[in-house]
């Protein structure tokens, strides 16, 4: 067994784990811990399969952008979790019934094809060592796919302004500058001249 | 390349179908449901990069970041609505998400 082959059978055996706690943990914020112990082993195997870029990008955008996220949310909901998971023993033949059978149509499906062959490369991976991953990666997504890459950037953009509508919401404690107020305003309106007698106070 | 492709394709397979399970499993909390999703997403970018390797492909990779992308956008909004559901009613089981039934 190669040391490869060893480091493979390593990061996956710890992701699938990784999985099932995720969805058989009691506590959601455990379940949130071994969704980025997960994603780390993940950005693992992506390393071993020569793609460093998607491991950064796996590791900086879901355990330090995504992860977090459920972790504020998980952590600033005050919801009773015991009480979500009272049906679980009731749904989890049916579940495991599904699961069984998807497992072993994806596996048969996956265990006994193989390529026609004849397919054309749409953007062969340099076999120039002194390119890296990065920058091949970089010269495909400027050129060929530029226009899916505006794309993405538009449907962040997109889920940026929906998240910041759906959770602003006017507060009446809110004090907001009012400028037109401010310029209105007239010294007969605020000041008040007084006579005031010597050592009587006002 | 050192390890066979069919283990990417099992491993990935073994991912989808826990996401999938995890969904039937947590059916009243909402917030593992959307991390069950992130893990069947997971396998999926696994599949794409694995091919990607297999196939000495590019375009597996470029895709896999737009699954990423789509994927961070889904994760915000959804909890967003989360938040906002949490908000207006003070609970976030699935099963009392009926407003809109009419």
């Amino acid at each position: 067994m190669t040391i490869e082959l060893a480091l493979f059978y390593l990061l996956s055996a710890v992701t699938v784990g990784c999985a099932v706690m995720v969805i058989a943990s009691r506590n959601p914020v455990h379940s949130v811990l071994f969704l980025i112990l997960a994603f780390f082993n993940s950005a693992g195997l992506f390393l071993l399969l020569g793609a460093e870029f998607l491991a950064m990008i796996l590791v900086v955008v879901y355990v330090g952008a995504v992860a977090v996220l459920f972790l504020f949310v998980v952590m600033m909901l005050d919801v009773n979790f015991r009480r979500l998971r009272e049906g679980a023993r009731l749904y989890w033949p049916i579940g495991a019934l599904v699961g069984v059978i998807l497992l072993a149509e994806l596996i048969l499906v996956t265990g006994g094809w193989a390529f026609a062959g004849g397919f054309e490369t749409a953007a062969p991976i340099p076999s120039d060592p002194s390119i890296t991953n990065t920058e091949a990666l970089g010269r495909v997504i400027y050129t060929d796919y530029v226009y899916l890459f505006q794309t993405a950037g538009v449907i962040l953009l997109v889920a940026i302004i929906g998240a910041i509508m759906l959770t602003l919401r006017p507060r009446g404690t809110l004090r907001r500058q009012d400028i037109a107020e401010q310029v209105h305003r007239r010294p007969q309106d605020t000041v008040e001249l007084r006579k005031v007698d010597t050592g009587a106070g006002v | 390349m050192a390890i066979p492709l069919s283990h990417f394709l099992t491993l990935a397979a073994i991912l989808f179908t826990l996401g999938v399970f995890g969904i039937f499993l947590n059916r009243k909390n909402v917030i593992i449901i959307l991390m069950s999703i992130e893990l069947i997403l997971l396998s999926v970018n696994i599949n794409f990069v694995a091919f990607s390797a297999h196939l000495n492909d590019l375009v597996g990779q470029v895709f896999t970041m737009f699954v990423l992308t789509v994927a961070a956008a889904e994760a915000a909004i959804g909890l967003a609505i989360v938040v906002v559901y949490f908000r207006n009613r003070g609970s976030i089981e699935v099963e009392d998400i009926n407003l809109m039934r009419g």
